[in-house]
């Protein structure tokens, strides 16, 4: 194991996936915390299906299959999706749930008409990218070891989903230490913090703007299974882990952390540990990774329902 | 002696002489979207009162203080708080919301909840420094919930939240304080410890409007009583206002008439 991180293919292969999928689970796992301790984790679910209209919309105005474009439109559907959710809950007086359920079946709908009327089915949109991205084709030929990541022609070489998840997970977490203190009196007590002066629903609103953001720019490099997974998981396991909100966060970044580590090594190298002939989808062992952490923290978590000095 | 006479009386902030008063509502209206939740109210808080707002369940009491702090959608009417409106004197007013309200699983311990109470003077981005937490504790201790302080919220019993949450507004240092349901399935030891501490707070100058339900410790702990079914009923100090026919318009049917028979004469024979 040792000799392979050593090796050039390391760098080449398996470095950019690990650090896309780390980043990725970071950006995601930062808003699922208040998403989950709001009772809208299914958010996370809701945005990676609306994010199909949005492409399709993209391409039908650019005309051309290019990133920029469908991660505006992307982010667009996201957020349309985000503002109609709230609004049907406020107006037609429907729980969170069934209201994300009304929002993302539709789009999710009107994206795959969308897709078939248009033409723009010999796009390259297939469901199985949708569901396990791309993360093992996310190689950096340029590189010839550790020491190109010094080399600033060889860095110019790195695939572009590195630098935007870096710059996303960045932002997201710049804005989650700055608003820290709003974002947590409004998510635990939503009217006190209006009587306080708070903007609860612009804050509630920037969350999930945020959670938009980071589930198109994870989407595209790592697939919406991991999205979702990692919008619960590792915040979910973390719970389990401690009473603090700092500490629950900070917990939730290392499982997630952890998940996008261990679950490209396992898929890349496991099955020859194993003698078996190939390799399994990464995407697939990282989402399994927090599934199998968050197992784990329900068993053994010091903070599980009923451990300890809970009453 | 009629609602709106009351009320007018009541409105401090038209006397030239004296500060505008704490809490002045005038022709509140606030629907939900159905039937209005509270039709026409008139209100004014007397300076340095403590003040119980009384009626049945339903009767929009938990709306006039949302009203008040700006999260009820109020359709018709004017609120002042100390002859202002509520954006700026936001920092005089601490709120207490009722205890079903919030999520108890929160990863928040009893010091986290009453550091929120700082917010005013932390703002968003200020560093909760040694002063800041011995502040909190200050408050913790003068609820009683001092030795809880690092105790998760979701393991407390429902008095102890309570007081938690007076610890909150106590943060506030507010010169009006709006509690909804303080003394809410709480034990007679408790309920004693919150209400010496509204009493604290009223010697200090503070204006106390609370909801209460107990007709019978009305007298005791409040000097002054708004009666509400929907539209305000009555307002005044409590002697005066909680007679039978007030109750009886208040809670109609609700309330049997021998049961409001027998708290006057649980308080007649009390006066003797
Ligand atoms: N968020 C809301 N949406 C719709 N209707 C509401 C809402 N909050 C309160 N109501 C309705 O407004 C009316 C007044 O409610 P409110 O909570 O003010 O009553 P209350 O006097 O505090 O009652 P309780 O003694 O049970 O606490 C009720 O009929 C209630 O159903
Ligand atoms: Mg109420």
């Amino acid at each position: 194991m040792l000799d392979e991180i050593f090796s050039p293919q390391f760098v080449q292969l398996s470095l950019p996936p690990i650090l896309i999928g780390a980043l990725a689970a970071i950006a995601c796992a930062l808003p699922g915390n208040f998403l989950v301790l709001r009772r809208q984790a299914l958010i996370g679910d809701a945005i990676s299906h609306v994010v199909l209209p949005g492409i399709v919309v993209a391409f039908l105005l650019t005309g051309r299959v290019s990133t920029w474009p469908m991660m505006i439109g992307a982010t667009v559907a996201a957020l349309v999706a985000a503002i109609l959710i709230e609004a049907i809950r406020r107006v037609g007086r429907m729980e969170p749930g069934a209201a994300m359920g009304v929002v993302f079946t539709a789009l999710f709908a009107f994206g795959v008409l969308l897709l078939e009327q248009s033409g723009s089915r010999n796009v390259h949109l297939d469901v199985e990218h949708a569901l396990y991205g791309n993360l093992e084709s996310l190689i950096w030929l340029d590189a010839n070891g550790w020491g190109s990541l010094f080399d600033a022609r060889a860095l110019a070489g790195l695939p572009p989903e590195l630098p935007r998840l870096a710059i996303v997970a960045a932002l997201i977490a710049t804005a989650t230490a700055l608003f820290w203190r709003p974002l947590a009196i409004s998510t635990f007590d939503e009217s006190y913090a209006q009587s306080i002066g708070l903007p609860t629903r612009l804050i509630a609103f920037a969350l999930v703007a945020a959670a938009a953001v980071a589930a198109v720019a994870a989407f595209e490099a790592v697939g919406s299974i991991i999205v979702i997974a990692m919008f619960v998981c590792p915040p979910a396991a973390a719970r389990l882990m401690t009473d603090r909100l700092g500490a629950q966060v900070a917990w939730s970044l290392l499982f997630a952390v952890i998940s996008a580590v261990a679950g490209y090594v396992i898929a890349g190298y496991g099955p020859l540990w194993f003698g078996l002939p190939d390799a399994v989808s990464a995407a697939g062992m990282i989402a399994t990774i927090s599934g199998v952490i968050l197992a784990a923290a329900c068993l053994w978590g010091p903070r599980r329902l009923g451990a300890g000095s809970a009453a | 002696m009629t609602a709106t006479a009351t009320a007018r009386e009541g409105v401090f902030a038209s006397d030239p002489d004296s500060r505008p008063g704490p809490l002045v509502v005038s022709g509140l209206t606030v629907s939900y979207g159905r039937a209005p939740a509270l039709i026409g109210v008139d209100l004014a808080i007397a300076p340095g009162s403590m003040t119980a707002i009384v009626g049945p369940n339903g009767a929009g009491k938990s709306t006039l203080l949302k009203a008040v702090i700006g999260v009820a959608p109020v359709v018709a009417g004017d609120i002042r708080v100390f002859g202002e409106t509520l954006a700026r004197v936001r920092d005089r007013v601490a709120y207490v919301p009722q205890r079903a309200s919030v999520d108890w699983d929160f990863p928040a311990r009893v010091i986290d909840v009453v550091t929120m109470g700082l917010y005013r003077e932390l703002g968003p981005f200020g560093f909760v420094r040694r002063r800041h937490r011995e502040a909190a504790m200050a408050h913790l201790d003068r609820v009683g919930m001092a030795d809880f302080a690092q105790r998760q919220i979701g393991q407390l019993s429902g008095g102890q939240q309570q007081r938690v949450f007076l610890a909150r507004a106590l943060a506030q240092k507010a010169d009006l304080y709006l509690l909804d349901e303080p003394l809410a399935g709480v034990d007679a030891a408790t309920e004693r410890a919150v209400v010496a501490v509204l009493h604290g707070l009223r010697a200090e100058g503070a204006c106390i409007v609370a909801v209460h339900h107990d007709l019978a410790t009305l007298r005791d702990y409040f000097d002054h009583v708004a009666l509400i079914n929907r539209r305000l009923v009555a307002q005044g100090p409590t002697a005066e206002t909680l007679t039978a026919e007030n109750l009886q318009r208040t809670y109609g049917g609700l309330l049997a008439g021998t049961q409001i028979g027998r708290i006057e004469i649980a308080y007649a024979a009390r006066e003797r």
